[in-house]
């Protein structure tokens, strides 16, 4: 019998080889391509603008005459409305999960898990059209001040946009605590309430904590919810009710068209691109360590 | 001989009367009638699948929190039927304590938080929580090992030390009966050889049930014996009876290693 590889299999085997590295590095060469392009535009936006003009200053004014390039305008939307997604999804997320792992009949889980994963399916533009049309008026009926956009009703529907990943990344935490914790719980006379938030949920607080963080990353770079409902207006400002702007609504706001490329203008998207990623990055490195840390059983 | 054997029953604490359980549709205890002697030492021996773990976890209701069970009968803890409608389940294993196979401390919990976790999962807050861990665990013959590292993780133990935390995490409830399945499976000889001291030591405040597949165990620890196979009590009798001279040849066989 020939149990020799055959020289034309040989070859085959070494094409979908080639052919199988060359696929897996097309998302690291992307990767770093991206990277590197933020990088040289960013490096080109601080040989005009100063970093103090772009840390030290709480005006966003690029596209104006008076220009100012405070980037903390721009960062405390971003931040304001991943707050209230998160405010929004933390705490019903948690609850939907807990409600899931520990109460739901089985048919009840496998009819409500898809569920959630169409919300998590649902295009973001039409979650900003709910935003603006559904959730600010409805908003109004109770917050006289509220002004037509705001980073309230756009907050809020981005917590629904994120709830899935918190519900669904929780709910596996809870379910890989150990039976035997419970059991251990139940045995020493604790009723169910107190097994889940004394035992079960500080167990599985990296699996929760990874799916909070990875729901704030994906907050902060939502795009589509915040520039249909959230305002154009850079305002260094906390105060939910108000218009603001995020970054990636700003970033969104220069690329549709109207700017020159190679003026500062149009460097500032790439400063603003620069700020969002690092935001994400430290984020999901965070999150990944944690998910590590779960892996290797460190509760 | 008699005569003690009398003695030993005097005092009931625990018993259950034609008891049966069921894992869905599976009948795994067809009807047990069985007497724990208060303070004394009872074991539970038999093949595996035989239903005495099933049957230790329906002495403290633990047997209906998993999913699709079903006991019918009754257990009485003193005079009171643990299984009629009244009684919280929850507060019956506040006096029913149990230990389990593997030993489960909490793993977000340091050793002194893993002694007083029973009280705090209760919401009772210990009148001196120090005096409450010592006590435990000089129970459990853990105190001296551990005094001096209270804060550290309970994991950070050894697997014979995390079962004695185990065992003092149920003492500090001050419990009337300690139910333990197969306590020391998961040990090594010396851990083991250390929980068996402890369990002569406990019978003298508290009645303890244990589970085990190693026969050695249930004749060095025990007082009474009871034999179960495929879901039936097969003979109970004080412990050196049903090692020396059994009554029923299935014991016999079992208790000389034919099968099993």
């Amino acid at each position: 019998m020939v149990i020799d590889l055959t020289e034309k299999q040989a070859f085959r085997e070494r094409m979908i080889k080639a052919l199988l590295f060359f696929c897996g590095m097309v998302s690291v060469l992307t990767t770093l391509g991206i990277v590197g392009i933020l990088v040289f535009e960013t490096w080109g936006f601080f040989q005009h603008v100063s970093f103090k003009q772009f840390f030290g200053d709480t005006q966003w004014t690029p596209l104006f005459t008076n220009q100012h390039f405070g980037i903390w305008a721009l960062v405390s939307g971003t931040v304001l409305t991943s707050a209230v997604a998160i405010g929004t999804a933390l705490p019903l997320g948690l609850l939907a999960a807990i409600y899931l792992s520990e109460f739901a009949t089985k048919n009840f889980r496998l009819f409500v898990k898809p569920a959630l994963e169409v919300l998590a399916g649902i295009p973001t533009v039409i979650y900003g059209y709910f935003a603006l049309t559904f959730m600010t008026p409805f908003l109004q009926n109770f917050i006289p001040g509220l002004s037509g956009f705001n980073a309230l009703g756009a907050g809020i529907v981005m917590g629904m946009m994120i709830l899935p990943i918190i519900a669904s990344l929780s709910e596996d935490a809870i379910y890989a605590v150990p039976p035997s914790l419970k059991e251990g719980a139940y045995a020493l006379g604790a009723n169910k309430l107190a097994t889940i938030f004394k035992v079960v949920l500080p167990s599985s607080f990296s699996g929760i904590a990874a799916a909070t963080i990875l729901a704030i990353s994906r907050a902060i770079g939502e795009t589509m919810i915040v520039v249909i409902a959230a305002g154009q207006q850079p305002n260094f400002s906390f105060d939910p009710r108000e218009a603001i702007q995020t970054m990636t609504a700003y970033i969104v706001q220069v690329s549709l068209g109207d700017t020159p490329t190679g003026t500062l203008a149009y460097q500032t998207i790439f400063a603003v691109g620069m700020t969002l990623f690092l935001f994400t990055l430290l984020l999901n490195l965070f999150a990944h360590h944690l998910r590590r840390r779960i892996l290797k059983g460190h509760l | 001989m008699e005569n003690e054997s009398k003695n030993i029953f005097q005092s009931v604490k625990m018993r259950s009367e034609n008891l049966k359980a069921w894992f869905g549709t599976h009948e795994v205890l067809h009807g047990i009638t069985l007497s724990v002697p208060e303070k004394y030492v009872t074991a539970i021996i038999g093949p595996s699948g035989c239903g005495k773990s099933t049957f230790i976890r329906c002495l403290n209701r633990m047997h209906e929190v998993v999913p699709a069970t079903k006991v019918l009968g009754s257990v009485y803890l003193d005079a009171i039927d643990i299984y009629k409608n009244s009684i919280n389940p929850v507060n019956l294993r506040k006096k029913v304590g149990m230990v389990f196979q593997k030993p489960n401390p909490f793993p977000t919990m340091s050793i002194r938080d893993n002694v007083l976790a029973g009280l705090r999962l209760q919401g009772i807050k210990p009148y001196d929580a120090h005096a409450t861990v010592e006590k435990a665990l000089t129970q459990a013959a853990l105190w001296d090992e551990v005094k001096d590292i209270l804060n550290r993780p309970g994991l950070s133990l050894s697997g014979g030390q995390q079962q004695r935390l185990c065992i003092a995490r149920t003492l500090a409830l001050e419990p009337e009966v300690i139910l333990m399945d197969e306590p020391c499976s998961a040990l090594d000889p010396i851990a083991t050889a250390k929980i068996e001291d402890l369990i002569q030591e406990l019978k003298s405040k508290y009645t303890v049930v244990i589970v085990t597949h190693n026969m050695q165990q249930a004749a060095r620890v025990s007082d009474v014996t009871a034999f179960f196979y495929l879901g039936e009590l097969i003979e109970f009798d004080r412990t050196e009876k049903i090692f020396t001279t059994p009554k029923n040849r299935k014991t016999e066989e079992y208790v000389t290693g034919r099968f099993g």
